[in-house]
C-alpha cells in the first residue's frame, strides 16, 4: 500500500504497531509524544482528509483514533494513541484542523478527557449545567 | 472590534421551518457577520451510548433514526462497519436492493431541501411543487418496506426484505414520471434571474475551507472538490451501474443548489439500472450472519449530506463495545463559520439551509443591539428578512 | 373566544415544537401542509410563534438540554391550549427511554391531551388525531 509506505518513510520508528486488516484499512499506533508529528504527516504531509476522532474507553486506558481517509486510493487511515486512565490528556488540533475543535470538546465533555491549549473547552452537547465530573460515555462512569 | 458595537444574532432554539432546535450565535456588525458560534446538543439523544446496550442486529432500528431524512445511510453505514469487520461481501442481488433503497431516499431528501430553500426565498410554490413531486417517493417506499420514513430494511449481511418482481413497473413508472417534473422545477429555479441574484456569489466556501473542515457532500462538491463516497470507496452496488459525480467549480449557494438538482438525475439513472438489473440478478438478499468475532470495523456511506462514517469495535459478545457515529452535518454545520462571514443577516437563512443541516445528524439568533439592548431573533423572522429582500429584488 | 367556537368560526392556531427528534415526525407534520393532505382544509393553520397557539404540536423526547425551555414555552403559551404528543418519542420515550439526555416523556414535563403513537405517524393518522380532538373540544 502506498500510502503505507510512505507514512513508514516519514515517521520510521515513531510508529508503534501498524495493522492493515483489509487492503482499504490501515490503523497506526504511535505514542502521545509522537502524536502531533504523526497527525501532520497524515493529513498535512500526505493531504488526507480530516473524517473524525473516536474516543475508546478501554476500562484501563483511554484511546483516540484520528481518521483520515484518502479517496483517491480509497483507504482510511485511523492513528490509534492510547492515554493514561488517570488523567487522560492529549494536545488539541484546532489548529491545525479548524473543524476538529468540535469533536474535541465532545470527547472531553462524554469522557473526561482534556485536550491542552484548546480554544473554546466547554459544553457542547450536554447542558451547561451537566454535573462535573459525569462522564456519559465512560465504562464505569467515573 | 468595539465590543458595543458588536451584534449577537441568536438563531434558535426553535425554527418552525429548520423544525429542528438548534442554536447560533451570530456575531454581527451592523447588518454584516463577522464570527459564528454554533451550540448543539438540543436533539442529542445519547444513541452512541443506547448502542452498546443494543444486540449487533438491533442496531440497525436505532441509528435509523438518528435522522430521519438520511434515516437510511445509517444502517448502510453501520453494516458496511460490521461488514468490514467480518471481510465480508453481501450477495449480488442485496447491493443493487441497498443502492435502490439509497438512491430512492436522495431523491426524496433532494425534493425536500429544493422545496425548503424555495420557502426561505419566498417561492412558497416551490416547496408545494417539490413536496407534491416527493410524495410518490414516499409512496413507493412505503410499497416496498411498509413504511413511508424508517425502513427497517438494512440488516448485517444485506437486506430484511426482498423486492417482487410484480412491483417493478409500479416503481419503473413513479420514477421514470419523476424525470419531466424535476426537469420542469430544475428549469423553474436555474432560470430564475431573482433567485440567481439571490443565490449567486453568496454564502462562498473555498476548497481550503471544505479542507479545514472536513467538509463532505454536495457543499464540498460545489466548491469542486471532488469527493463521493460511492465512487471513491464503492460499496453496494454503485460500481455495476453507470453514472456521475456532480461537481461545480464557484462554491456559493447556486452551486449547491445546482449539484443537488442534478445528482437527482443521477439518482433516477442509478434507479432505473437498479430496477432493470433486479430481475436477472436473482439469490440472496442477505448472507447468513452468525456471530461477529472481536475487532474493529470502519463503515462509511454516502448519505443525501455528504459521508456519514460508523466505527465499531467488537469483543466476541452480542454488542458493540464502541459505536462512533459521525454524520455529514457535524462537519458541514461549522463551515457556517467562513461561509456566513461577510455576508447580510436577509442571507443567513438561505446560507443555513444551502448547508441542508440535519441537525439530528449531528446530535443536533440573540441580537444584541449596540446599545447592549436585547432582541430576540426567531429563525422565522430571519426567513421573513430573507423572503424580503428576495421581494425587494423582484420589484426592484 | 372558547377555543371551540374559535375552531368554529376561524382557524385553529397551531404551533409545532421540537424536543429532540430524528425530524420525521417534523417532516410528516409539515407534510400535512402539502396539497395531498391540506390540513388548511380542516381550519388548521401552522403559525410560527407559540405567543397566539392553540394547539402545541409537539415532537421528540424533551432532552435535557430542552427541558427549561419547554416547560417556559408551555408558561407563555395561552390557556387554553390543547398539547398534542405527535410521534412515540414523546409519547413514551422511543428506544431513547434509558438515554442520559431523556428528560421527558412529555407527558412528565407538560401535560398533554392527545397522543399521536406512530414512527413517525403518517400525515394521515396526525390528521385523524387533530380532528378526533376537534370533535372533543
Amino acid at each position: 500500500m502506498k500510502i503505507l509506505e510512505q507514512l513508514k518513510e516519514k515517521l520510521a520508528d515513531k510508529i508503534v504497531k501498524i495493522e492493515q486488516p483489509n487492503k482499504t484499512r490501515l490503523y497506526i499506533t504511535v505514542d502521545r509524544k509522537d502524536l502531533s508529528e504523526a497527525v501532520q504527516a497524515v493529513f498535512s504531509g500526505l493531504g488526507g482528509r480530516y473524517v473524525i476522532a473516536s474516543a475508546v474507553d478501554n476500562f484501563d486506558n483511554f484511546e483516540i483514533l484520528y481518521h483520515f481517509a484518502f479517496d483517491r486510493e480509497n483507504v482510511m487511515v485511523s492513528l490509534r494513541v492510547f492515554l493514561e486512565r488517570e488523567k487522560p490528556e492529549v494536545e488539541s488540533f484546532a489548529a491545525l484542523i479548524p473543524g476538529i475543535a468540535y469533536i474535541e470538546r465532545e470527547m472531553w465533555e462524554l469522557f473526561g478527557i482534556n485536550f491542552l491549549n484548546h480554544p473554546n473547552l466547554k459544553h457542547f452537547l450536554l447542558p451547561v449545567d451537566w454535573p462535573e465530573g459525569n462522564y456519559p460515555l465512560r465504562k464505569a462512569n467515573g | 472590534m468595539d465590543e458595543r458595537k458588536k451584534v449577537v444574532v441568536p438563531i434558535g432554539p426553535y425554527h418552525p421551518l429548520l423544525e429542528e432546535p438548534e442554536f447560533f450565535s451570530l456575531y454581527c456588525d451592523g447588518e454584516r457577520v463577522v464570527d459564528m458560534e454554533w451550540e448543539a446538543g438540543y436533539n442529542h439523544r445519547g444513541i452512541e451510548k443506547l448502542a452498546e446496550n443494543k444486540h449487533w442486529d438491533q442496531v440497525p432500528f436505532l441509528v435509523e433514526r438518528i435522522c430521519g431524512i438520511c434515516s437510511n445511510s445509517h444502517p448502510v453505514a453501520y453494516c458496511n462497519a460490521v461488514e468490514d469487520l467480518l471481510g465480508l461481501e453481501i450477495p449480488e442481488r442485496a447491493k443493487y436492493l441497498r443502492s435502490l433503497i439509497s438512491e430512492m431516499e436522495r431523491v426524496h431528501s433532494h425534493l425536500l431541501w429544493v422545496g425548503l430553500a424555495g420557502h426561505f426565498l419566498g417561492y412558497n410554490t416551490v416547496f408545494m411543487w417539490a413536496w407534491k413531486y416527493r410524495e410518490p417517493v414516499l409512496d413507493m417506499f412505503e410499497l416496498i418496506t411498509g413504511n413511508r420514513n424508517n425502513y427497517g430494511i438494512m440488516k448485517i449481511g444485506g437486506v430484511r426484505r426482498d423486492v417482487a418482481d410484480e412491483d417493478i413497473p409500479t416503481l419503473k413508472a413513479v420514477f421514470g414520471g419523476l424525470k419531466g417534473k424535476v426537469e420542469m422545477l430544475t428549469k423553474a429555479v436555474l432560470d430564475d434571474p431573482v433567485l440567481a441574484a439571490r443565490l449567486k456569489g453568496v454564502g462562498v466556501l473555498t476548497p481550503q475551507d471544505i479542507r479545514d473542515y472536513g467538509a463532505v457532500g454536495p457543499v464540498a462538491r460545489a466548491s469542486g472538490v471532488d469527493i463521493d463516497v460511492r465512487r471513491d470507496s464503492p460499496y453496494a452496488a454503485y460500481d455495476r451501474v453507470d453514472w456521475k459525480v456532480i461537481t461545480q467549480p464557484d462554491g456559493d449557494l447556486l452551486a449547491r443548489a445546482v449539484v443537488r438538482l442534478l445528482e437527482i438525475f443521477e439518482s433516477l439513472k442509478i434507479i432505473d439500472q437498479c430496477l432493470e438489473a433486479l430481475p436477472r440478478v436473482r439469490g440472496d438478499y442477505a448472507a447468513e450472519v452468525r456471530e461477529i468475532p472481536p475487532g474493529e470495523g470502519i463503515g462509511h456511506a454516502e448519505a443525501l449530506r455528504g459521508e456519514v462514517f460508523h466505527y465499531i469495535r467488537s469483543d466476541g459478545s452480542n454488542r458493540p463495545v464502541r459505536h462512533k457515529v459521525r454524520a455529514p452535518s457535524y462537519v458541514n454545520i461549522p463551515t457556517f463559520k467562513a461561509s456566513c462571514i461577510g455576508e447580510t443577516i436577509a442571507d443567513v437563512a438561505i446560507i443555513l439551509a444551502g448547508v441542508d443541516p440535519c441537525y439530528c445528524c449531528t446530535e443536533r439568533v440573540a441580537v444584541y443591539d449596540t446599545d447592549r439592548k436585547k432582541t430576540m431573533y426567531t429563525f422565522d423572522d430571519l426567513v421573513k428578512l430573507s423572503q424580503e429582500k428576495t421581494r425587494k429584488i423582484r420589484h426592484g | 373566544m372558547g377555543l371551540r367556537t374559535k375552531a368554529l368560526k376561524k382557524s385553529l392556531w397551531v404551533f409545532h415544537l421540537s424536543t429532540g427528534s430524528c425530524n420525521n415526525c417534523d417532516i410528516e407534520i409539515l407534510d400535512c401542509l402539502t396539497p395531498r393532505h391540506d390540513i388548511e382544509r380542516f381550519g388548521i393553520t401552522l403559525v410560527g410563534s407559540p405567543r397566539h397557539c392553540d394547539v402545541l404540536l409537539v415532537t421528540g423526547i424533551v432532552t435535557r438540554k430542552n427541558l427549561e425551555r419547554v416547560k417556559k414555552l408551555y408558561q407563555q403559551v395561552p390557556k387554553p391550549c390543547i398539547v398534542v404528543a405527535v410521534g412515540t418519542c414523546p409519547c413514551s420515550g422511543n428506544m431513547f427511554r434509558e438515554s442520559y439526555t431523556m428528560a421527558g416523556p412529555l407527558d412528565k414535563v407538560i401535560p398533554v391531551d392527545v397522543f399521536i403513537p406512530g414512527c413517525p405517524p403518517k400525515p394521515e393518522a396526525i390528521i385523524a388525531g387533530i380532528v378526533k380532538l376537534l370533535g372533543k373540544i
